[in-house]
C-alpha cells in the first residue's frame, strides 16, 4: 500500500519534471511566462487609476472680477487642472470640449461679484465631457472640493458664520483614497490567471494534437496521475508570477502589506487549484488547440472582467452576480485586497475559501472523469 | 492568362481552401460569431460603475427626533441601504465583515449641539476601493446637505447654509445627460470584443501551418507570400465582421446606446481597426511559428493592454508620460477614441480623422511586416 503510494508518487513526480522541462526549455516560452505578469504589472500598475492629475479646463469668465480671478486661482493652484484656454464667449465652449483639448469647462457668469458681496448666493456652471462620465463625475467631484473652500474661505473673511453642521470623513484601509492601492493587489489574481489557465489548457492540447497523449495514456500512468502532473507545473508558474506581482506591489509602488503572508498563499494555492482544474476540465474537452484556445478565452474574459477587478460586483444585476459564483477569480480578488489592505484573517475569509474549494475539487474530478472515459 | 488574372485565380483558390478549413472547424466561426454575442451581453450587462443601493451602517446614539430626522434621510434615499445600529463596535464589525460600505456616526449629543450650530455627524468609509469610497462619500455629503438646508428652509436653529454656499455649482454632463457608466462603457467594450477575435483568429493560423509543415508545401507552388496572406485574411476579416455587426445592434437596441455619429464612419473606421487586429494576430503567429507561443502573446499583447491601457476605463491624461508613450503604440487607444466620438458626440471630424489615419497607418505596416516574415523561405 505504501510502497503503492510511493511508487505512485514518484510518477508523479517524474511527470512534473518533464511537463516543467517542455514548458521551460524554451527560452522564448520561458520568457513569455515570467517577464509579462511582472512588465504588465509595473504599466497597469500606473495607468490602472481612477484618481486624476491632469485635468485640462477650459475658463469661461465673463465677470473679468476679483472673485472670479480668486475663484480660478484655486483651480490652477491644485496642481491637477491645466487652464488650456481662456474663452471669449460660451459659443466657443463646444469646440474646446469637442475636440477633447478641455475635459471641462468653467464658466464664471457676469454678476458674480456683485451677487456676493450684496450676500446672495451666486452660480457657477461647470460642464463636463461625458464621453467618459466616470472620469468626468470624479473631476466634476474635484471642482466641488474647491469650492467648498472657497465658500468657506469667503464667509470667514466676510465675517458669516460657518456652516453649522459638519461631516467628518475618515476612510479606513487607505487613508488618501488612491484607486492604485486597490487595483494592484487585484492584479495579483488577474495576470495570474491569464496564463495560469492558458498554459495549462495548451499543453494538454498540444499533446493532444500532436498525438503524445496517447502514448502518455499507455504508460503506467493512471489518469489522476497525469492530471496532477500536468497541473503541478501550471500551479509553479502561477505562484511565481503572483510573487513577482507582490513583490513590485510593495517594492516599486510602496503599497503597505497589512496582512499575513500564510493566509494569503494559502488564499492563491486554492485558487491556483481553481483555475488549473478549470483549465484541466477545458482542456479534457477540447480537440484541437485552436479549440483549447477558443475555450479558455471564452471563459478568460467574463471571469477577468466580472471580477470586480475594473468594476464593482455589487453594481452587476442579481442574475450575473450569481453567475460570478462560478469565476475563481472574483474570490481570489477578494481575498487578495482583504489580505493586502486590511489585513483579514482565514476567519473572515472563510466565505470566499470554501466556495473555492469547492470549484477545485469539481473540476479536477469532473476532469479526471473525462480523461479516463473520454472517448477518442 | 495575363499575370493579373493568374494572381487573382490563385487567390482565390486560396481564398476558398482557408474558407474550407474555417467552416469544417466550427471552433472559429463560434470565435466569430458566438464569441462576441456572449461578450458583449455578459458585460454589457456586467459592467457598470454606477453606485447605487449602497450597503451603510447608520448608528444612531442620539434618541432625539432630529437624529431620527437625519437618519430617515438615509432611509428614503435611492442611494443608501441603511442598516440601524445603536452603537459603533458592531458597526465596525460589520465593515471589517465587508457586509457594509460605510458607518454614518451620529453622536449622542447631537441635537444638543445642533442648537448651538456646531453639530458633528461622522463618515467612515471602507477606503479600499477608492472609487467608490469617494462617491459614496459625495453621496452622503449631499444627503447631509440636503437635510441641513431642509432645517433652514424650516427656519430651524442649525439649520445652516451648508447645502448652499454663497458659490453654488451646476453641473452639466454633455454628450452623457444622465450619466449613464453604460454609455460609455458598451462602446469601449466593442473595442475589447473586436480587438481579442480579431487576434484570436489569426493568432494560430500561420503558425499551425508552420507547425504542421504545411505551408512548405504551399511554398513549393506558383503562390506567393503575399497572396498566402490575402488568402489568410480575407475570409477571417467577414467572420469578424459579422461579430461587429452583432455588437453594434446589441449596443443599439438591447443596451440602447445613443448612435450619434454616422453608421458609415463607424463601419469604415471599425473595418481598418479589425484588419490591424488581424494583422497583429498574423505578424506574431508568422513570427513565432509556435501555435502555444502565439496564443500566450496574442492573449497578453491584445486583451490586457485594451482594457487598462486604451483610455476605454482609466484616463490617459493622468498616466505619466512613459506610460503615455507606451499607449501610442496601441491601437486600441486610437479605436477608443473613434467609438466614443461616434456613438456620444457624433462626427467629430477634429477627432476622428487623426485616429482613423493612425489606424490606415498601422493597417499598413502590419502587412508590410506580416509579408517580410512570411518570405517563401524554410526554416
Amino acid at each position: 500500500m505504501t510502497s503503492g503510494l510511493l511508487a505512485s508518487l514518484l510518477r508523479i513526480l517524474a511527470l512534473t519534471r518533464k511537463e516543467l522541462l517542455a514548458v521551460l526549455k524554451d527560452r522564448r516560452a520561458r520568457l513569455s511566462l515570467l517577464i509579462p505578469p511582472m512588465v504588465q504589472a509595473l504599466i497597469f500598475g500606473y495607468a490602472a487609476t481612477y484618481d486624476l492629475n491632469r485635468v485640462p479646463y477650459a475658463l469661461l469668465d465673463e465677470d473679468h472680477s476679483a472673485a472670479s480671478r480668486e475663484l480660478a486661482a484655486g483651480l490652477d493652484g491644485t496642481g491637477v487642472f491645466e487652464r488650456v484656454a481662456d474663452l471669449a464667449r460660451s459659443t466657443d465652449m463646444a469646440r474646446s470640449i469637442d475636440s477633447g483639448q478641455a475635459l471641462l469647462v468653467l464658466h464664471i457668469g457676469q454678476d458674480f461679484q456683485r451677487q456676493l458681496l450684496s450676500g446672495r448666493s451666486a452660480d457657477v456652471q461647470v460642464i463636463a465631457d461625458g464621453r467618459n462620465s466616470n472620469t468626468a463625475g470624479t473631476a466634476m467631484g474635484y471642482v466641488s472640493g474647491i469650492i467648498s473652500q472657497f465658500n468657506a474661505q469667503w464667509r470667514t473673511e466676510h465675517g458669516e458664520r460657518a456652516s453649522a453642521m459638519q461631516l467628518i470623513e475618515r476612510a479606513w484601509f487607505n487613508p488618501n483614497l488612491e484607486t492604485r492601492w486597490y487595483m494592484i493587489p487585484g492584479m495579483i489574481g488577474t495576470l495570474t490567471l491569464i496564463q495560469t489557465m492558458m498554459l495549462t489548457v495548451m499543453s494538454v492540447a498540444r499533446e493532444r494534437e500532436e498525438g503524445t497523449f496517447d502514448q502518455l495514456l499507455v504508460t503506467p500512468f493512471r489518469p489522476h496521475e497525469i492530471m496532477v502532473g500536468k497541473a503541478l507545473p501550471s500551479m509553479i508558474v502561477g505562484l511565481i508570477q503572483a510573487t513577482g506581482v507582490l513583490v513590485i506591489g510593495q517594492l516599486w509602488f510602496r503599497i503597505p502589506f497589512a496582512g499575513s503572508y500564510l493566509v494569503l498563499y494559502a488564499g492563491l494555492l486554492l485558487f491556483l487549484l481553481a483555475a488549473v482544474g478549470m483549465g484541466l476540465l477545458l482542456s479534457a474537452i477540447a480537440a484541437t488547440m485552436q479549440q483549447a484556445m477558443l475555450y479558455s478565452m471564452l471563459f478568460i474574459m467574463p471571469f477577468s472582467l466580472l471580477s470586480g477587478f475594473t468594476t464593482p460586483l455589487s453594481a452587476m444585476p442579481g442574475a450575473l452576480q450569481d453567475f460570478t459564483l462560478i469565476n475563481p477569480l472574483r474570490f481570489a480578488i477578494d481575498i487578495t485586497r482583504r489580505v493586502y489592505l486590511e489585513g483579514a484573517g482565514f476567519r473572515l475569509l472563510l466565505p470566499d475559501l470554501w466556495p473555492l474549494a469547492i470549484i477545485a475539487a469539481l473540476t479536477l474530478a469532473a476532469s479526471s472523469w473525462v480523461f479516463r472515459y473520454r472517448p477518442q | 492568362m495575363s499575370p493579373a488574372a493568374a494572381k487573382l485565380a490563385r487567390v482565390r483558390a486560396l481564398i476558398r481552401k482557408e474558407t474550407r478549413q474555417m467552416v469544417r472547424d466550427p471552433s472559429s466561426i463560434a470565435m466569430g460569431v458566438v464569441l462576441p454575442l456572449i461578450l458583449i451581453l455578459l458585460f454589457g450587462f456586467g459592467l457598470s460603475l454606477d453606485v447605487r443601493d449602497v450597503p451603510i451602517a447608520v448608528v444612531l446614539q442620539d434618541p432625539s427626533a432630529d437624529a431620527q430626522g437625519l437618519t430617515q434621510a438615509f432611509q428614503l434615499s435611492p442611494y443608501f441601504h441603511p442598516q440601524l445600529l445603536r452603537s459603533l463596535a458592531p458597526a465596525q464589525q460589520q465593515l471589517l465583515a465587508g457586509r457594509v460600505d460605510g458607518i454614518v456616526d451620529i453622536p449622542e449629543n447631537f441635537a444638543r449641539r445642533l442648537a448651538h450650530g456646531d453639530a458633528q455627524v461622522q463618515l467612515l468609509v471602507k477606503g479600499s476601493d477608492a472609487n467608490r469610497a469617494r462617491i459614496i462619500e459625495s453621496y452622503v455629503e449631499g444627503a447631509v446637505g440636503d437635510w441641513s438646508a431642509q432645517l433652514a428652509a424650516e427656519g430651524r436653529a442649525g439649520g445652516a447654509a451648508a447645502a448652499f454656499g454663497p458659490v453654488n455649482v451646476q453641473t452639466r454632463l454633455w454628450f452623457n445627460e444622465a450619466d449613464e457608466s453604460r454609455y460609455f462603457l458598451v462602446p469601449g467594450l466593442l473595442v475589447l470584443v473586436m480587438t481579442l477575435i480579431g487576434g484570436l483568429l489569426t493568432a494560430m493560423v500561420m503558425a499551425r501551418e508552420w507547425e504542421r509543415g504545411t505551408l512548405e508545401s504551399l511554398f513549393v507552388t506558383p503562390v506567393r507570400s503575399d497572396e498566402i496572406l490575402i488568402g489568410k485574411t480575407l475570409p477571417y476579416f467577414l467572420l469578424a465582421l459579422a461579430g461587429f455587426v452583432l455588437c453594434v445592434l446589441s449596443a443599439k437596441f438591447l443596451f440602447h446606446v445613443p448612435l450619434r455619429g454616422s453608421l458609415w464612419v463607424l463601419s469604415g473606421v471599425s473595418m481598418l481597426y479589425t484588419l490591424v487586429a488581424l494583422g497583429i494576430g498574423l505578424l506574431i503567429s508568422s513570427a513565432v511559428k509556435n501555435q502555444l507561443v502565439a496564443s500566450q502573446l496574442v492573449a497578453l499583447t491584445t486583451f490586457m493592454p485594451a482594457l487598462m491601457l486604451s483610455g476605454f476605463l482609466f484616463d490617459l491624461r493622468s498616466m505619466p508620460a512613459a506610460v503615455r508613450l507606451i499607449t501610442r503604440v496601441l491601437p486600441a487607444r486610437y479605436y477608443v477614441a473613434v467609438l466614443q466620438n461616434v456613438f456620444l458626440a457624433g462626427d467629430v471630424w477634429s477627432v476622428l480623422l487623426p485616429n482613423a489615419l493612425v489606424l490606415a497607418l498601422m493597417a499598413v505596416l502590419l502587412a508590410l511586416a506580416s509579408r517580410a516574415v512570411t518570405r517563401k523561405r524554410l526554416l
